[in-house]
């Protein structure tokens, strides 16, 4: 298990190692872990963007051990919602944290001057970073890197780009480039650190306590992993697959959500970019399946003939919702523009389509005029003007840029257009319409998020079934369902293999690393680390009572059936006694 | 490279004898590093211990046991495919079991017969 937390204060420009055993052992790594340290570090009621707010990276005790425990957690209070912050990422940042000798790493503080940090196994080095600060492109900072530094082909590059720097509330954090700590603006929070880029690698062993065991317990995972037809079609169009049959059941949000289902989204399907724009697919360390669709665009030099450039774009179905149906593009070139615009400023994708798709309906509607988005009129459909847009947000050029930077909740608070304004807890929604569970998941999730609950699963079932859930039963399952989710993302395992990694197959896993559990003790823990959440979030100023509910998702009707306020109202006060008894 | 590290009974990355890396960004796709057996392999050659042998059937084989850790076998090697044990102060050279080609499910790697 691993056990060592590497802290690092940029202020001081210090870093030394402690072994926190227990502390694994009781909490288990990822969420967990991250959660706990967050508990420690981060002092009550501070501003995220301050350097007393700390960032906390975690990994689980499977990372390196087993297939598809391949993601890294990310805690630290959010800039987006001024409270809990949980991000996960793929990529090689698990391994390399593994790999360097780490369960996780805590960096606390801020630099005066731009910095990054190169941790290479028990040393860390803070590097100059002003050469890099205000690049353009998050791209040319990982190329740069890779060249300055060692540990090529396992270690991981995260950085920021622009948007960090300019600390907007949402901007993400890149590694590898194509995979993010997307939500909830740790981007930003790098940005107040003045910290650009972190590089990890390292190349420490680890030992098994029965290496038979483990060969065998491997390889039941690794085939079953090759065997599930769910993976197969991760791997065949990657997440993407999800736009047709979300389309299908009018559940994909669709120009702020006065829809949801978008007349063009054929066009912009995973099977209309595997066939016409598929250029590569990649993996994960570690993982099999191999999920993550790279676009080839071939776009031509204005004024040279016969002269073009050829650029790989990653597209992922929440990408292809937010700044696709969301802000009704449907012409697949220029979507891939935008991401790969929203890629190099380093923004998280779904909350900047969803603050276009707030801002164009919010020119439509006269609260906000040419004035305030500096000459542009915003319309659907138009990726162009969409694109100066989102130059402009980062660049922070005006007051309605800051606030637009700021997410919706705020800029909605400023200009009107609460009842459009399409943010759960703070956070932007994400790209499912499925029915009352998948809202409800948003608002009540630890991070707002629909990997939170899975709301949208259950609502799946009931449209499947016909069969409709008490509210008293479908917050039961919300709960539980998060409540297990805590033992996944503290292993860290990517939720796409959670049909596999049952509590049977965990408990059997864990065994030749050395460490028992029951399948009773498991649940316990997850729910004792979702209540660490909560209360985190209480203690932060979260009250389930307080939370808005964006009047557009009872409008534009669900395919589970309308949603009604008195349900979610009812709800909310389920969850409340719920999560207050855990 | 897991599998590799695998198969001598360790988890991670740390001494795997086969190593992939991109070719200078995701973007542009990976490269396999792994020993291609030499006819007559450069590694061997400059071993001032003759911890290397030829192995039958390709590829060489290292007597630990004489190995003082010099590093010039890595050097040597024109191609990049041979690794280093931090721990162990040896090289990770690839001994051509073939256990990682059952864990690459999209046929990248394959053993084959050569005449």
């Amino acid at each position: 298990m691993p056990s060592k937390v590497l802290y690092i204060d940029l202020s001081r420009r210090r870093f030394w190692v402690e072994d926190r055993r227990k502390f694994f052992e009781e909490w288990i790594g990822g969420s967990g872990v991250a959660i706990k340290l967050l508990e420690e570090e981060c002092p009550k009621n501070v501003n995220p963007l301050e350097p007393e707010n700390p960032i906390i990276f975690a990994i689980g005790p499977f990372t390196s051990f087993y297939p598809i425990a391949s993601k890294t957690v990310a805690m630290f209070k959010s800039p987006l919602t001024g409270n809990l912050g949980e991000s996960h990422c793929g990529g090689r940042s698990a391994l390399a944290i593994r790999m360097a000798g780490y369960g996780a790493i805590v960096i606390k503080g801020a630099s005066e001057t731009p910095v990054y940090l190169a941790i290479h196994g028990e040393k860390t080095y803070f590097r100059e970073g002003s050469a890099i600060w205000n690049m353009a492109n998050s791209y040319t900072v990982g190329r740069i890197l890779r060249d300055r530094e060692p540990g090529a082909g396992a270690r991981t590059i995260m950085r920021i780009g622009r948007a960090g720097e300019k600390l907007i509330s949402y901007a993400c954090v890149v590694t590898e480039t194509y995979r993010h700590f997307g939500r909830l603006g740790l981007g930003a929070v790098f940005g107040g650190k003045k910290l650009k880029a972190i590089v990890i690698s390292g190349r420490k062993s680890l030992p098994l306590a029965d290496s038979k065991a483990y060969r065998e317990v491997y390889k039941e995972i690794f085939d079953a992993l090759l065997a599930s037809p769910s993976m197969k079609k991760y791997h065949e169009l990657g997440t993407s697959m999800n736009v047709n049959p979300l389309n299908e059941i009018k559940a994909l949000p669709t120009r702020n959500l006065k829809k949801a289902n978008f007349e063009e989204a054929e066009k912009i399907s995973g099977e209309a970019f595997a066939k016409d724009f598929l250029g590569k697919r990649l993996a994960c360390a570690h993982c099999p399946v191999s999920c993550i669709h790279l676009a080839a665009l071939r776009t031509p030099y204005d004024l040279e003939p016969y002269f073009y450039k050829t650029k790989m774009i990653c597209y992922d179905y929440e990408t292809i919702y937010a700044l696709g149906s969301m802000i009704g593009v449907s012409d697949p070139k220029e979507l891939l523009k935008l991401l790969d615009e929203v890629e190099a400023l380093g923004l998280d994708a779904i909350s900047t389509g969803v603050a276009l798709a707030w801002a164009t309906e919010a020119q439509e509607k006269g609260l906000i005029s040419t004035k305030e988005t500096n000459g542009l009129h915003l319309k659907w459909s138009e990726a162009e003007t969409y694109l100066k847009a989102i130059k402009l947000l980062v660049n922070q050029v005006n007051d309605f840029y800051k606030a637009l930077g700021k997410g919706v909740e705020y800029a909605s608070s400023i200009y009107g257009g609460k009842d459009f304004a399409l943010a759960f807890g703070g956070n932007e929604m994400p790209g499912y319409h499925t029915g009352l569970a998948a809202h409800l998941g948003f608002l009540i999730g630890s991070r707002h998020s629909h990997l939170d609950c899975a709301g949208y699963s259950i609502d799946q079932k009931i449209i499947a079934s016909r069969k409709k859930l008490t509210i008293e039963e479908l917050t039961e399952e919300l709960i539980n369902e998060e409540a297990w989710r805590q033992i996944l993302s503290s292993l860290v395992i990517c939720f796409f293999a959670r049909g596999i990694y049952k509590p049977e197959l965990i408990i059997k896993a864990f065994k030749p690393l050395g460490m028992e559990f029951t399948e009773d003790s498991l649940k316990a823990i997850g729910k004792k680390i979702l209540k660490a959440k909560y209360e985190f979030k209480v203690r932060e100023g979260f009250n389930l009572g307080e939370l808005r509910i964006p009047e557009r998702i009872l409008q534009t009707s669900a395919p589970a059936g309308e949603i009604s306020k008195e349900s979610i109202i009812k709800a909310l006060k389920l969850v409340e006694e719920k999560l207050t008894a855990l | 490279m897991i599998a590799c590290n695998r198969r001598f009974g360790e988890a991670g990355v740390a001494k795997s004898s086969i190593h992939i890396k991109s070719a200078g960004g995701i973007e542009r796709g990976f490269i396999v590093l792994v020993c291609r057996a030499c006819v007559d392999p450069p590694c061997m050659k400059v071993c001032p211990t003759d911890a290397l042998s030829k192995r039958v059937g390709g590829g060489v084989i290292l007597n630990s046991s004489k190995c003082v850790g010099c590093k010039l076998c890595v050097n040597a090697c024109t191609i990049g495919a041979i690794f280093w044990d931090e721990e162990n102060e040896k090289p990770v050279i690839c001994v051509h079991c073939g256990y990682c080609v059952n864990y690459c499910p999209y046929n990248v790697i394959k053993m084959e017969e050569i005449s």
